[in-house]
């Protein structure tokens, strides 16, 4: 069992007995191996049911709303950037907000798990930074770095920015590491190739919007896709529906994704959803050197100018 | 090729660019008769679905063109402009879409002779990279009323 879980339940059952909070914002263990579920606990003894482990891939900040009250909720370090994100953009109040910070070192890949594994996955067990997958076979241990989802892999900012109170010692943060040497891959194919590539890429989704509902950025009451006057894409697979979709919710997401992974995590044909908003994620810093989410002095990048912004391509 | 005549969605915004494409009627300056001309109240109006719109119908190239930085009617809406143009550029040639097909300009209302160049230049450049082949939506198209 996670060494946080009983620190969150503590925590949780706290704030839930001297009424600070209407309810606890976490997760609880999913019905399958390998699953969370996200889980609002609004009393003491429904505390008992939070629960952290490797797959708490979820951003719970998606069910932020102004609505709830005042709630506590779990975050990662991602997690708390989309909080920020969401107080910037006035989604929700700082002080109706209990935020309970997880240092986190990454969540693990579902489907890298059951390539992994000989066999069906029937019962997983975090060990330390082992991972214990029992399959029919047998049991087979693969260390924690090898699952992680690649967004995990090439995290930098592991430590919630904002929080209340921490569930644990900080962990340290990963530097050094090269963040988009697959984009630059794709941005030295000629253009062919590169539409070639994406119509691949993305060639298995379905638009069910799996990606969407559990994006924290994708508020809009009416979603572009679901605009019907004038109707900006089809409804339908057509691979330039599909492209079109991908392409406008990226820029959406433009300089406000945290990079937290719930959109491919949550996709059920394993599309390389994150491809799109790494690009703009790796343009918002390469341009105008931010990055979303840090603190809530800075506007998202689209929101706001600087004067002097480059602007080589305008004639 | 050379019969191919590009068509070129062109968003011009009502305070500057605009102008300067009636003062360069007006003063008679030459440019191929390629574009459509849309006008919109800001560049700043322009959202990256126009633009996608305007290539999934066909469109062989896509000219965007506001006032400089600084002289907005709307005192900065040119400045959020080109922050999405940025992104949406880099997005859709990430995408595969050639460079030579999105076209952004400053062109203030005095500037007539700018206009009919940057025309020629946008023209030319679509002209030489052909019909567009991506981003076009097949099959029967749904009525965009």
């Amino acid at each position: 069992m996670n060494r946080y879980t009983e620190t969150i339940k503590a925590m949780a059952k706290e704030l839930l007995e001297r009424g600070e909070v209407t309810g606890v914002l976490g997760f609880k263990k999913g019905a399958r191996p390998l699953s969370t579920e996200p889980f609002l606990a609004t009393t003491p003894e429904e505390a008992d049911a939070l629960f952290w482990d490797v797959n708490c891939r979820l951003n719970l900040a998606a069910y932020l709303k102004k609505e709830m009250g005042k709630v506590a909720i779990v975050a990662k370090g991602c997690d708390s950037r989309n909080i920020v994100t969401h107080i910037v953009e006035n989604r929700i109040n700082r002080q109706d907000l209990v935020i309970i910070g997880v240092p986190c070192t990454g969540m693990i890949d579902e489907k890298k798990a059951a390539q992994r594994a000989e066999g069906e996955i029937l019962g997983a067990e975090e060990d330390g930074e082992t991972m214990v997958l029992t399959t029919p076979g047998g049991e087979c241990k693969i260390t924690k770095t090898e699952l992680l989802r690649q967004n995990c892999a090439l995290c930098i900012h592991r430590n919630p920015v904002i929080f209340d109170q921490l569930v644990g010692e900080t962990v340290p943060e990963q530097t050094d590491i090269d963040r988009y040497a697959d984009i630059r891959e794709i941005e030295t194919k000629s253009s062919p190739e590169k539409w070639a590539f994406f119509d691949e890429a993305l060639k298995a989704c379905t638009r069910c919007y799996a990606c969407r509902n559990a994006c924290p950025l994708c508020y809009c009451p009416t979603c572009f896709v679901d605009e019907s006057r004038p109707q900006w894409v089809g409804k339908g697979t057509d691979p330039v529906d599909i492209r079109t979709y991908h392409v406008l919710r990226a820029i959406h997401c433009a300089g406000r994704c945290t990079e937290c992974g719930a959109c491919e995590s949550a996709c059920p044909m394993g599309v390389p959803v994150r491809l799109l908003t790494r690009k703009m994620e790796k343009t918002v810093g390469e341009r105008w050197d931010l990055e979303a989410g840090l603190t809530i002095k800075n506007r998202p990048a689209q929101d706001t100018f600087r004067t002097n912004d480059p602007e080589a391509f305008i004639l | 090729m050379s019969s191919f005549e590009p068509k070129i969605i062109t968003f011009l915004c009502n305070w500057c660019s605009y102008g300067a494409a009636d003062l360069a009627g007006v003063s008679r300056f030459q440019y191929p008769p390629n574009m459509r001309i849309i006008r919109v109240p800001c560049s700043g109006r322009i959202s990256p679905k126009m633009v996608l719109a305007a290539l999934r119908k066909g469109a062989d190239g896509v000219w965007i063109s506001g006032c400089h930085p600084g002289d907005c009617h709307y005192i900065e809406g040119n400045y959020y402009a080109r922050r999405k143009f940025t992104l949406l550029k880099e997005m859709l040639e990430f995408n595969g879409i050639e460079p030579g097909r999105l076209h952004f300009s400053w062109i203030s209302s005095a500037e007539g002779v700018k206009f009919a160049e940057v025309a020629n230049t946008v023209i030319d450049e679509v002209r030489q990279l052909g019909p567009a082949t991506m981003f076009i939506k097949k099959g029967p198209e749904e009525s965009a009323a």
